[in-house]
């Protein structure tokens, strides 16, 4: 058994009992790194202190110390999200070279717990993409074929966990950018529900949808660094005070079958949906009948205006967040004669295409005289699909889609066509407008390329979610 | 004829201790060193989050009080988007479209009530400060609570906007939530005006006036507006929708940008900060707070202490003078004597020292012993001012003033002074009994002289009548 087919649960335990060295985890991640990276393009930055860190762990286990529960494991931390003391870049040319001033919320605690920073993943630029193509570093490459893209726009992330290059990883989520890497590199990648995790030290692309979420091999670890990083966070003011269980013992505590009542929205299983993910999808469905689940078709009427609406709230947000990258502060600057030249030499030089094209959509939908055709307009289409997926929770314990329409695609297939590349979120945007919380669960291979199930529950329902997951993985992955 | 039609937009910067979405101290006065009261959210870093401080909403729910201005129940920050080098995120937070309180109003002397539009919430921007060529920025006044108040276009005169703007700064001193000071910057005030026919319904093209920075320029920048628009107007002109700014040196207004250069501030709501319910539980704690207005207590100290519009102007544009003013006359009655003491002498004198009533150790007790000392004629009035002059100048304890000095008269102790000068100025007598009266003041004269200005005057002279009639007695 290679080291890094372990769980978060053993490393950790095979290190108190002695049986492995943290240098060791840390060096096989770091070898591996090595290995595959400049393939892959999984890092933009490898933590440089990490093995020292992990040293530190050893002489603390040697003197027979107390540790803290997960010290020692390297986890990879998408680029978007501040470390203290490492460069944030969001894969932007603006912020090459700034050094973070302080830890996100989610750093933090996942550093109070003991983990170790491996390094920060690639991404889209500021999380705006869907395949990680619209990275000044280059795009992340698909661990089952690099000549496909990795999804985005956690892309790295998602590389790094699924080809063993960190043990977990964080990303963030704003329309799928967890869920459809994960789908795409077969991994586990969860988006919370919004207000779980705080958002405080996530770079934002569009706050009220953003939220960050593990990325994992395994169920447990997911379960694991989600009970970490969640819960209420004075720093950020929609954090919810909802108590968090220990969703890792939930679900070892709990292996009880239980039969579940699944709703497959018919809206999300018609024709957009391509054959070889059909296929392969529909053969989990029929192990879930199998298995005496309720699986009934229903409906979600508004699905219709979900990516139309995410776009112009997506846009409209970013077009505000990323404001302050004016080159003022901090970021990069090109001089001009006057501040407004300055902002527009160093906006124009450093914004990517995909960044300057949202930005610009953004800035147009919030206008007068369009913010009511625009920006209203599809914060009223939000409420109607909130009501959609309230009503479908009032009967259902879950909702199964597809995460993914298609397989991964070629690097360079989409990236000329805005749309189509927007159309490979179709799946996935909803659950970010209501809020919801939403699992890709690995569920098979076609071509081998890698096909994810998306498991969207009702509001602060992961510990169930987890629990049908870890079925699941037991079950019919396993 | 023509109507002049002005609204106001008045900001009040808040003195809590931390700022609105941080917990960085909100003092950026002059002594703290730039960018020392700054963190990763008031300097806009990339990832941080604001947290709402409620003791803003407090401040904000009180003033709405004071101006009985209906409280919304449920209200909301939005993000006011442009681009400026003090603007950290490139955007304000503030509250555009569910503001905290509207439909309020502040009430002249005149009894015209000028009708607020709204009160909302904001956050100050940070400073540009200019050396040697070069600009840096400070943030220390990033994220500063604002209070915005926005008034209908109800005031009609230069003198009723500097009117109205005294007591909104008296108000907002009286509740202890601002400083009120324009030069400082705590009140900052832009001014919207227009001219129209008199009587005419249809308001007239308005001009804003941006960067008056004290309350003496409120009056000439707009005087200088209405009579800019009037000539305009009056050679057959047309006034353009603009923004100008006031030049202090120049005492004129200057185009600053026009309607189409207008920004667009692509409001929304900001999804960082969630929507505030004001609870009347939380309105109800808060109005434990409010106390008497200054307009209220203007017409108060007219009716119940018989003051005139001066004296009871003065005395109610601080609430510490006031308070101060009524427990005096608790102790010592006299009020009209109380007020002309306090708004001519105390005023005065504090206004050369520099100080304020509340720097200094005059206290209702101790002044009032001064004044029973003076009424009943124990002190004379030159002593009194002197002993209050010193004490509110060098901030001594004026009883122990007059302790130490011996400053305390009385007759007994005067009556030998008095017969000794009378003996010893023989002739001087003999001429006064002779009728020539006014050499009594020569008689007065020498006891103020060994006294050192220590006996009342008006004292001596009645002693010195007494005395000289029984003299000239003696001489007969
Ligand atoms: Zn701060």
């Amino acid at each position: 058994m290679k080291l890094e087919d372990f769980s978060i649960f053993e490393l950790s335990y095979l290190l108190k009992k002695r049986q492995i060295r943290a240098v060791e985890i840390v060096e096989r991640y770091l070898s591996i790194i090595e290995e595959k990276n400049s393939k892959l393009n999984a890092f933009i930055s490898v933590n440089e202190r990490a093995l020292e860190e992990a040293k530190r762990v050893d002489e603390s286990i040697s003197r027979g110390e107390a540790i803290p529960p997960y010290a020692g494991i390297p986890i990879a931390v998408k680029d978007n999200i501040n470390i203290k003391g490492m460069e944030t870049t969001c894969a932007s040319e603006i912020l090459k070279g700034y050094i973070a001033t302080y830890d996100a919320t989610a750093v933090r605690k996942l550093r109070e717990k003991g983990f170790i920073f491996i390094g920060k993943t690639n991404m889209d630029e500021f999380a705006m993409g869907s395949s990680t193509e619209f990275s000044s570093f280059g795009p992340s490459r698909n661990p089952h074929d690099p000549e496909r893209v990795a999804g985005g726009s956690s892309g790295g992330s998602a590389v790094a966990v699924a080809s063993g290059m960190a043990q977990a990883a964080l990303g963030s989520d704003t329309g799928g950018s967890i869920r459809l890497p994960a789908s795409f590199c077969g991994v586990y990648g969860l988006k919370p529900t919004y207000g779980r995790v705080s958002r405080y030290g996530l770079v934002a692309y569009a706050s009220s949808l953003d939220q960050i979420g593990p990325i994992a091999r395994n169920v447990e670890d997911i379960a694991i660094l989600l009970s970490v990083i969640s819960g209420w966070d004075e720093n950020d003011s929609t954090t919810s005070t909802m108590p968090v269980s220990d969703f890792f013992e939930y679900i070892f505590e709990n292996r009880d079958r239980e039969t579940y009542r699944i709703a497959l929205p018919e809206e999300y299983w018609g024709e957009g949906l391509s054959i070889e993910v059909r296929k392969v999808l529909e053969e989990f469905l029929g192990f879930l009948k199998m298995n005496l689940f309720k699986i009934e078709k229903v409906s979600l009427p508004h699905t219709k205006y979900a990516i139309p609406s995410y776009y112009i709230i997506a846009m409209a947000e970013a077009s505000s967040n990323l404001g302050r990258f004016d080159g003022v502060r901090y970021g990069r600057r090109v001089e001009g004669r006057t501040f407004r030249e300055m902002i527009e030499n160093t906006r124009g030089e450093f914004f990517g295409e995909e960044v300057k094209r949202r930005v610009l959509l953004g800035t147009f939908v919030l206008s007068a005289g369009y913010y009511e055709d625009y920006y209203l307009k599809a914060q009223k289409a939000r409420t109607l699909i909130i009501n959609d997926f309230k009503n479908i929770f009032r009967e259902y314990d879950f909702v199964l889609a597809p995460t993914s329409p298609t397989l991964p695609f070629r690097i360079g297939e989409k990236i000329d066509d805005p749309l189509k590349m927007y159309l490979s979120d179709i799946y996935t945007v909803s659950p970010n407008l209501a809020g919801l919380p939403a699992l890709n669960i690995p569920v098979g291979f076609s071509n081998g390329l890698p096909v994810g199930i998306q498991l969207i529950g009702n509001y602060f329902s992961e510990n169930r979610m987890l629990k049908f997951a870890y079925f699941v993985e037991k079950e019919y992955s396993g | 004829m023509m109507d002049v039609v002005i609204g106001l937009e008045v900001h009040v910067q808040l003195k809590t201790k931390s700022k609105i979405f941080c917990s960085c101290p909100a003092d950026y006065t002059k002594d703290i060193p730039p960018n020392t009261h700054i963190c990763e959210v008031c300097t806009g870093q990339p990832g941080s989050l604001p947290v709402f401080n409620k003791k803003v909403l407090e401040y904000g729910v009180l003033l709405s009080l004071a101006t009985e201005s209906r409280i919304s129940k449920l209200i909301r920050f939005e993000r006011k988007n442009y681009f400026y080098p003090d603007l950290p995120k490139s955007y304000q937070i503030s509250q555009y479209r569910a503001p905290l309180s509207y439909g309020g109003f502040i009430e002249l002397k005149s009894g015209k009530r000028i009708r607020l539009q709204r009160i909302h919430m904001e956050e100050d921007a940070g400073k540009l400060v200019h050396v040697a060529g070069e600009t840096f920025i400070d943030f220390n006044r990033a994220g500063v609570p604002l209070l915005e108040i926005v008034t209908e276009p109800d005031i009609s005169s230069p003198d009723e906007a500097v009117e109205f703007l005294t007591l909104l700064r008296e108000t907002v001193r009286y509740l202890g939530i601002s400083d009120g000071d324009m030069e400082e910057g705590s009140l900052r005030c832009d001014a919207n005006i227009s001219l129209k026919p008199e009587g005419e319904d249809r308001l007239g093209t308005k001009v804003e006036i941006k960067n008056i920075n004290s309350f003496k320029f409120v009056k000439r920048a707009l005087e200088f507006e209405i009579k800019r628009q009037t000539e305009v107007l009056k050679s057959g002109g047309r006034v353009i929708q603009e923004t100008r700014l006031f030049n202090e040196a120049k005492g004129t207004t200057e185009s600053m940008r026009t309607k189409e250069e207008a920004h667009d501030y692509r409001y929304f709501p900001d999804p960082d900060l969630v929507p505030i319910e004001i609870s009347q539980e939380l309105i109800d704690r808060v109005s434990e707070d409010l106390v008497e207005l200054p307009l209220q207590k203007y017409w108060r100290f007219r009716k119940e202490y018989g003051l005139n519009d001066e004296r009871a102007s003065i005395l109610k544009s601080d609430y510490y003078m006031a308070e101060f003013f009524e427990r005096t006359v608790k102790f010592v009655g006299n009020p009209e004597k109380v007020a002309n003491w306090m708004t001519v002498e105390i005023t005065g004198i504090l206004r050369n020292v520099g100080k304020e009533l509340k720097e200094t150790p005059l206290t209702p007790e101790n002044f009032s012993s001064l004044l029973k000392l003076l009424f009943e004629g124990k002190i004379s009035r030159p002593a009194a001012k002197s002993v209050l002059k010193r004490a509110l100048e060098i901030g001594e304890d004026p009883i122990q003033l007059i302790e130490n000095e011996g400053l305390l008269q009385s007759r007994g102790d005067l009556s030998p002074l008095i017969e000794e000068i009378l003996r010893s100025h023989a002739d001087q007598v003999k001429d006064y009994c002779n009728g020539r009266k006014k050499i009594i003041s020569f008689f007065i004269g020498q006891a103020m002289k060994i006294t050192r200005g220590k006996a009342d005057p008006v004292e001596l002279k009645k002693i010195f009548e007494e005395k000289l009639k029984d003299a000239c007695k003696g001489l007969d």
